[in-house]
């Protein structure tokens, strides 16, 4: 009878002191308000782009080039101005997007299969690994001529273009995530009975996700400038207007004011892109992971 | 198959024991040749026992580990084990994409416990772990302590009758080591769980085990055994304790001066 007293009070005894402990070791994480955000994060690079701006201008003012090569701002917005109102602009943006994406989509397919296997089977990893690294270094502006005469002046072209630029970043992302997953974890889902298809989807997958998300931010980079070199070399009429067609309109109807459009516009759609998605994906997985370094 | 094949042969539970390793042997390929690390090992572990597994570094304590967990096969001899053990290791391998929560329904979902079940199971755990705030913590929001007793729920969610712990407590700080000794003790006489627990801590084989075995060093041998019949509850200060942990550590350091003379 003794001892169960005994046992009770130590019981209670240690759940007490357990709290005690638990409560001083504790991490707390508190998020950063919306006041510091703006005013760390928002204002410096309006800072920038109106400093931008205002030099242009004062370049345009000095004269140190003629208006047919150097534009004023003014006559940049009213190209904009002109496109919206005709209802191109969106047009334009969609075409060259709507394509950047959906061939995105296929080299996320291809690409994340493709690392998997190239990081799991050895026998693949020594026979394509090293081609696959030496393509991130080939300019895909290089597959423009052979797509165009294997496929046509087409959709299939530009994708083709988009997917030998976009799949080794997907899939060289990928195995370098997955090279860095701690040993630890892949023994610790062993012991769990995470095995073979189980094991990659419970585990490698999930553990390899930071560097994968990297490799997809690059990919994506990767397709952008792939999609705008095919489309500023191979225009057609049949391909519809695009942002790369529409800076080789510019050129060719000497209107410098639409080539720096459509630069202002690539740039924007590439700056959107990463804003809009790859950088909140990857911050709400590096917070939740508490790898998200604070200062 | 195959698979019913490997299950005959790991696993086996007709017999007495949760744990059955017999004349293994193990060596690995080294700049020498090949180095024996360990040699004949010969252990039983009963239902319900609790065991620690006592060396200096270099005595294979971890490789032996592995080995029980079916993380490695043995060059020699064989393991049989009541069902696929659970492991611990010394950090706390924890998912950090998941939450405290779903790494114990990880490791209910790996085994088959269907989903409706999952979420009031893991709760049970954590309960049981004390921790029952814990559920939707992510691991970097623990403390050690914390993320150590997570892991013992999620080795506890395996529903294995043996659990094999390596070196789980060696980086805690003293008063929390401590405090998960009684956890772990208690756990282990609620659950009736087996226990084979790796350690170089001396006072902490004598205060956690029933029975403390001595492995000597390169490569790894039985050196000798001990019964410990302290009565629970015990603490790490007992005199009783302490005299037995002077004792073994004077044969730990016998064997440690063997490697030195020559």
């Amino acid at each position: 009878m003794a001892s169960t007293d005994t046992t009770a009070k130590d019981g209670t005894d240690l759940a007490g002191l357990e709290a005690g402990l638990d409560a001083l070791d504790a991490v707390t994480t508190t998020r950063t308000p919306l006041r510091e955000t703006l005013l760390r994060k928002v204002l410096p690079p309006i800072t920038a782009v109106a400093l931008v701006l205002a030099v242009w201008q004062i370049l345009v003012w000095l004269e140190v080039a003629p208006s047919y090569k150097l534009p004023s701002p003014g006559a940049v917005w009213e190209e904009v101005r002109t496109a919206w109102l005709q209802g191109t602009l969106l047009d334009y943006i969609w075409t060259s997007v709507s394509r950047g994406l959906l061939g995105f989509l296929f080299a996320l397919a291809i690409g994340t299969p493709l690392g998997l296997i190239v990081a799991r089977v050895r026998f693949v990893r020594a026979a394509i690994g090293p081609i696959l690294s030496g393509l991130q270094s080939l300019p895909s502006v290089a597959w423009v001529p052979p797509a165009v005469i294997w496929l046509g002046l087409n959709d299939s072209m530009m994708f083709a273009v988009i997917l030998l630029g976009a799949v080794p970043s997907i899939a060289n992302g990928l195995v370098a995530g997955i090279d860095q997953i701690p040993p630890l974890f892949l023994r610790a889902g062993r012991t769990l009975g995470a095995t073979g298809l189980k094991g990659a989807r419970h585990i490698v997958m999930p553990a390899a996700l930071p560097g994968y998300l990297a490799g997809l931010k690059q990919g994506w980079a990767f397709s952008w400038r792939s999609l705008m070199a095919a489309e500023i070399i191979a225009s057609s009429p049949d391909l519809g207007v695009g942002l790369g067609q529409l800076l080789e309109n510019g050129r060719n109807n000497a209107s410098m004011s639409q080539v720096f459009l459509a630069i202002l516009l690539i740039l924007l759609v590439g700056i959107a892109i990463d804003l809009l998605i790859f950088s909140p994906l990857e911050r709400r997985v590096l917070r939740s992971r508490g790898l998200l370094a604070r200062s | 198959m195959a698979t019913a094949l490997a299950k005959a042969v790991d696993t086996d539970t007709s017999v007495e024991h949760a744990a059955r390793i017999e004349h293994v042997s193990k060596s690995f390929a080294g700049p020498a040749g090949q180095q024996l690390v360990l040699d004949d090992i010969s252990l039983d572990v009963a239902p319900g026992e609790f065991v620690t597994l006592l060396g200096a570094s270099g005595c294979g304590k971890s490789t032996l580990l592995n080995l029980v967990a079916g993380l490695d096969r043995p060059s020699a001899g064989s393991i049989s084990t009541d069902g696929r053990p659970a492991l611990m290791f010394q950090e706390h391998a924890l998912f950090p994409w998941l939450t405290a929560g779903k790494n114990i329904e990880l490791a209910l979902k790996l085994r088959g416990v269907p989903k409706a079940e999952r979420r009031g199971r893991a709760e049970e755990l954590l309960e049981l772990v004390r921790l029952h705030g814990a559920y939707g913590k992510r691991v970097h929001e623990l403390s050690g302590g914390m993320r150590q007793r997570v892991a013992l729920a999620r080795a506890l969610a395996q529903d294995s009758k043996l659990l094999l712990m390596d070196e789980p407590f060696a980086a805690l700080d003293a008063i929390t080591r401590d405090v998960l000794h009684d956890e772990l003790t208690r756990i282990w006489r609620e659950t009736g769980l087996s226990v084979l627990f790796v350690t170089h801590n001396v006072r902490e084989a004598v205060r956690l085990a029933q029975r403390v075995v001595l492995l000597s060093s390169r490569p790894g041998r039985i050196a000798r055994e001990w019964t410990v019949g302290i009565a629970h509850p015990r603490r790490i200060e007992d005199s009783a304790v302490a005299e037995l942990s002077v004792e073994i550590t004077e044969e730990l350091r016998g064997e440690i001066r063997r490697h030195g003379q020559h």
